[in-house]
């Protein structure tokens, strides 16, 4: 369990990113963090690794508080991907990117082989192993940069921008892998703009807004609440749009993925025949 | 590896006397004082012209980040005070050097704090330098802090896969910026070639001659500041060649132990 109490952080220069947050992020939720640009979101979440350190306010992961422990130990626990993974990319092949981090933490090299296998071929890319990251691209290196996260198997998988490059057949296999995560057991937080891969998803929403947290709640209920959602510079899903101009005619306008829709659009074809 | 070094070196915007003045009366300044530091080598000329910063960043209220810069040229201006001492100068004269050393770099901290990449490029295209240079000039000061943010970000970003900076013997620190200087540089490129395209793609080079929408203009405050600097400089020139200052100098030197 990650606890965020009364979070505040103030940047070097005076910048207040964050006032106040307070948060629990319980074992094998999946939560997506959304907000208008500026909002705190990458602020708030290099403070669960350790990046950085609360201004007021304190950070635990797992009972530890991330004050009195290094990245280092925290990131075993808590794995972050960035947004540009070519602010990470420097081997010379995919396969010696993804050990980069198990080599850090000490694991031996028949476990190395193992876990890189693993996940090259869980990510589909196993047929880049001896190929150069520089050679690929921006949707493939950013599944690397996500393959060298994921293969030292940490707890909490934090993501930062996910969706941003992929296309639309990678979003549903990152989309099918992120639920698979969480069914395992895994706790996955995603930062992300993109309403409709989250209405596909259905995690619990975090809104924050001005580094604060202003709205939390099921799917349904924030990305079908228009005022909540213009607050944080967003829209609502396409789905939710479309129930929502069907609600005069009976629609449950509480709806936001594509499979409630059809049987809701059905029931209601039923009813008006 | 901080980046707050880089702050004594960026430029902001700031409603001051400093600020506001043209470009190349600015620069005649700082040169002056930067020349006059290299005139000389005795610890109390070279005190009295290091003296003269403090005040004009204190005008140009940027007094915190000159003090930032300094602090970032603390360590090598400790080696070259520590490399002057022991292979056989005087303690006056070590401290001389360190001054003439603190002295460069304060003027051009003071310069590039107070001037922006546009203004700069302006007044190296009035002195005659072609366009694609005054801008590729431009454009790499302004990449500064764009490029120590993204390094800030890789290493934010190797930190969360276990790279541990300050680990291991000193060989292997050396190696663990590996990780961070590839990406920071691979990004670096990438950015340029980038750039380059989206410069193309608005015209850039389209047309031979261009003709500038600002045009830089010497004030009489400027004129003035011109008037004082060559004055003052030229005073200065005098007292280095005719007049004999009094001889601060201790003669404490480092024993003799290295074989040169």
């Amino acid at each position: 369990m990650i606890e965020i109490d009364d979070l505040s952080f103030t940047f070097p220069n005076g910048y207040k990113a964050l006032n106040g947050v307070d948060l629990t992020i319980s074992d094998s939720e999946f939560i997506a963090l959304m907000g208008e640009n500026g909002a705190g979101k990458t602020t708030l979440i290099k403070h669960l690794n350790g990046l950085l350190k609360p201004t007021r306010g304190d950070v635990t992961v797992d009972g530890v508080n991330t004050k009195r422990a290094s990245v280092a130990s925290i990131s075993r626990k808590v794995g972050l991907v960035f947004q540009n993974p070519d602010h990470q990319l420097f081997c010379e092949t995919v396969r010696e990117e993804v050990a980069f981090a198990l080599r850090n933490f000490g694991h031996k090299e028949d476990v190395i082989s193992k876990r890189v296998q693993w996940i090259l071929q869980t990510l589909d890319l196993s047929q880049y192993a001896d190929s150069s990251p520089f050679t690929l691209s921006g949707g493939e290196r950013k599944r690397v940069a996500l393959a060298s996260v994921l293969a030292w198997d940490p707890k909490y998988i934090i993501l930062d921008e996910p969706t941003i490059g992929q296309d639309y057949l990678q979003k549903d296999r990152l989309r099918n892998f992120l639920l698979q995560l969480t069914s395992q057991g895994k706790t996955v937080l995603i930062v992300t703009h993109d309403v409709e891969f989250v209405a596909e998803c259905k995690p619990t929403i975090v809104l924050l807004s001005k580094g604060k947290v202003v709205g939390q709640g099921p799917s349904e209920e924030i990305l079908t609440n228009p005022e909540v959602v213009d607050r944080c510079s967003l829209t609502l899903p396409q789905i939710a749009q479309l129930t929502r101009r069907l609600e005069p005619y009976g629609a449950d306008k509480k709806i936001i993925d594509v499979y409630s829709a059809i049987s809701e659009v059905k029931r209601l074809i039923r009813r008006h025949r | 590896m901080s980046m707050r070094v880089f702050e004594g070196f960026k430029f902001s915007k700031l409603p001051t006397p400093i600020h506001n003045m043209d470009p190349r009366a600015k620069f005649v300044m700082i040169l002056a004082v930067a020349v006059a530091a290299l005139l000389f080598s005795d610890i109390l000329p070279l005190a009295v012209i290091f003296a003269t910063v403090p005040p004009m960043t204190v005008l140009a209220k940027s007094s915190r980040r000159w003090a930032a810069s300094m602090k970032g040229a603390a360590m090598l201006a400790a080696i070259i005070f520590i490399m002057n001492f022991i292979t056989g100068s005087t303690l006056t004269y070590a401290v001389a050097m360190t001054l003439r050393f603190l002295t460069l770099v304060s003027s051009f901290s003071l310069f590039f704090m107070t001037t922006s990449p546009d203004d700069l490029g302006l007044a190296l295209e009035r002195l005659g330098m072609p366009y694609s240079l005054t801008f590729t000039f431009t454009t790499a000061v302004r990449l500064v802090p764009t490029i120590a943010s993204d390094a800030q970000t890789v290493i934010d970003t190797q930190k969360s896969r276990g790279l541990e900076l300050e680990k291991g013997n000193p060989l292997k620190r050396v190696r663990n910026y590996i990780p961070i200087l590839i990406p920071l540089i691979v990004s670096a490129i990438r950015r340029s070639i980038e750039l380059a395209e989206a410069l193309e793609s608005r015209g850039f080079g389209a047309s031979e001659k261009r003709e500038p929408l600002v045009v830089l203009k010497l004030r009489r405050t400027d004129l003035a500041v011109i008037a004082a600097t060559i004055a003052l400089f030229s005073l200065t020139l005098y007292v280095r060649f005719y007049v004999p200052l009094p001889v601060v100098e201790s003669q404490i030197r480092m024993p003799k132990i290295l074989p040169f």
